[in-house]
């Protein structure tokens, strides 16, 4: 009895999942009227607009992750290191985007950073992409911090910068040759998260005017028929590569927790 | 605070230093200081000013009209009900994988799912529900010319309450099963074989052991799910383009045009926002901190 009300919870479950996940499937291949094709795939992937804003948003996920390792590793390591009485409040401060919708964070942004502020971010092209990818590393942040610190967690930083300081090593040296190399695993995990979500983000990109791959698929939407459950499809795939590349990079770290 | 306590200290009095170890944590300090906490202090305290720079508690009573009022009642409506549901329907299949006797393989594939499914919010999540339970949808259209159920005669529309509720439960559910699930762990063996010796029903065991325990996670969680789903902009503007008044939508929508015709009410309403969140994820914190005493 008990194995049947559990597997009846399970299988609502799993249709729950898996019916959408079809359903964007089957009409991503229906659009030659009749039989299956793909179609919509060639459609989307010849479109020049996805190319574009597909590319833009790769490289602002890699200027994100490239940013967020340098200000959170050694962040993460000095805190444990030299400062372990702040180590409450930082958690809880890269806890606070979780708690701050991103679209009062971007409203936020355009209130202070605009063409008539102290400094204006928002005047140039240039300096709204930055200014994006602070929002990106903003948003990734308690993702970011936790693998990192976790990953510290599991190494005896303070006999490590010990034993390099006596060999003569400086503080660049230990942080990128001793250090990292050793939480790579845990920050390679919060760079794959950081790409997930980086790549899907709507709402920073649409309010801050820029090209990324988000406000595109929502035009699309709100546009095309076919070519939308396509890019959904191919959305879904990606997720599903860096959570599964996330898995495949913890089982490499010894005794770690499976990421979440 | 003491700073340093691995490294011996000398015993001889030391020449003044500068604290310098302190301008190790200043680039972060700086970034979360520009990028995080000064842009919603900018907003909390644009709600309570006047285009001009005075205070005002005028934008705050701007709120308390009738359109607002009702975004935010179908936000919250919308929040609690797919909170509540994705506890519940969570729970019931953490509960099957982890006491319900299903096979012990079901597990790993199950978190893995739902860590991708809890992320998969956003557009795309939209346009597979639209794909699935929109007007020419896979189920709708299954449905209807299978079994004969129309749900569009039944009054169902993807782009309403319901309809969002249903599209919000796809990171909802996940969401809870990833947190409980440890929770579900972490009734030990020990206390139902103890409440058996002493002669309980498995019914009073539920009732008056795993119930008491499990209650500050599943409401905990429940309040995080009413934040998260509260906060969704991307999934409910691709579903409904702004045909639905909640408040995210409406925010964005004062945000790229002030639609409100006072640019200090857009400041008020991501304020209520931050309040609402703000209240949600305290509730969480405070009875995750409760919860974890019996799940070390």
């Amino acid at each position: 009895m008990k194995k049947f009300w559990a597997w009846g919870a399970l299988i609502f479950g799993l249709l729950y999942f898996i019916l959408p996940l079809l359903g964007m499937t089957n009409f991503s291949l229906k659009m030659r009227r009749g039989v299956y094709s793909f179609d919509a795939y060639a459609v989307v992937l010849g479109d020049p607009r996805f190319q574009e804003t597909f590319t833009y948003s790769i490289l602002m996920a890699l200027a994100t992750i490239i940013f967020g390792v340098l200000l959170v590793v050694p962040t993460a390591y000095w805190v444990r290191l030299k400062l372990p009485g702040l180590r409450p409040y930082i958690e809880f401060i890269t806890l606070l985007p979780l708690v701050i919708p991103a679209i009062v964070i971007v409203f936020g942004y355009i209130r202070l950073y605009n063409t008539s502020s102290w400094l204006p971010l928002t005047g140039s092209i240039t300096g709204t992409n930055i200014l994006l990818m602070f929002g990106y590393a903003t948003l990734s942040l308690p993702y970011m911090y936790r693998s990192v610190d976790t990953g510290l967690r599991s190494i005896d930083i303070a006999t490590l910068t010990e034993a390099a300081q006596s060999l003569g090593a400086g503080w660049t040296t230990i942080l990128a040759k001793i250090i990292l190399p050793n939480v790579l695993v845990a920050v390679l995990s919060g760079a794959f998260l950081t790409f997930a979500i980086v790549i899907g983000e709507f709402t920073m990109a649409a309010l801050l005017n820029r090209p990324a791959f988000g406000p595109y698929m929502q035009l699309l939407g709100a546009n095309r028929a076919y070519e939308p459950a396509a890019l959904a499809v191919m959305s879904f795939a990606l997720t599903w590569g860096c959570l599964g590349l996330i898995q495949l990079v913890s089982r490499f770290q010894k005794g770690a927790q499976s990421a979440a | 605070m003491s700073s340093d306590s691995s490294a011996a200290t000398p015993q001889t009095r030391a020449p003044f230093r500068l604290p310098l170890h302190w301008l190790g944590a200043a680039p972060f300090a700086i970034f979360v200081l520009l990028f995080l906490i000064m842009p919603t202090m900018r907003i909390v305290i644009g709600a309570f000013q006047t285009p001009d720079g005075s205070f005002t508690l005028d934008n705050i009573r701007g709120l308390f009209t009738t359109s607002i009022l009702s975004a935010y009642w179908i936000s919250i409506k919308i929040s609690i009900a797919s909170a509540l549901l994705g506890c519940l329907i969570g729970f019931s299949v953490a509960a099957a994988a982890v006491l319900g006797g299903l096979p012990k393989w079901i597990r790993g594939p199950l978190l893995t799912f739902s860590g991708v499914a809890s992320n998969f919010a956003g557009v795309p999540l939209a346009f597979a529900f639209l794909a699935t339970l929109g007007p020419v949808g896979l189920l709708t259209v299954f449905l209807k010319t299978q079994i004969g159920i129309d749900l569009r005669a039944l009054g169902f529309n993807i782009l309403s309450f319901w309809g969002l509720t249903v599209t919000y439960l796809f990171f909802q559910i996940p969401l809870m099963i990833l947190i409980i699930t440890p929770a579900l762990d972490g009734l030990k063996r020990e206390w139902r074989e103890a409440a058996q010796i002493l002669g309980a029903t498995n019914t009073q065991y539920w009732r008056m052991v795993a119930f008491p325990i499990l209650l500050p996670s599943f409401l905990g969680t429940l309040a995080l799910l009413f934040a998260n789903a509260f906060g969704a902009v991307a999934t409910a503007i691709a579903l409904t383009g702004s045909s639905l008044n909640i408040v995210p939508i409406l925010l964005f929508a004062q945000i790229r045009g002030d639609v409100l015709g006072n640019p200090h009410l857009g400041y008020a309403l991501a304020f209520g926002m931050i309040v609402v969140t703000g209240i949600a994820n305290t509730i969480y914190i405070w009875l995750r901190a409760r919860s974890e005493r019996w799940l070390k």
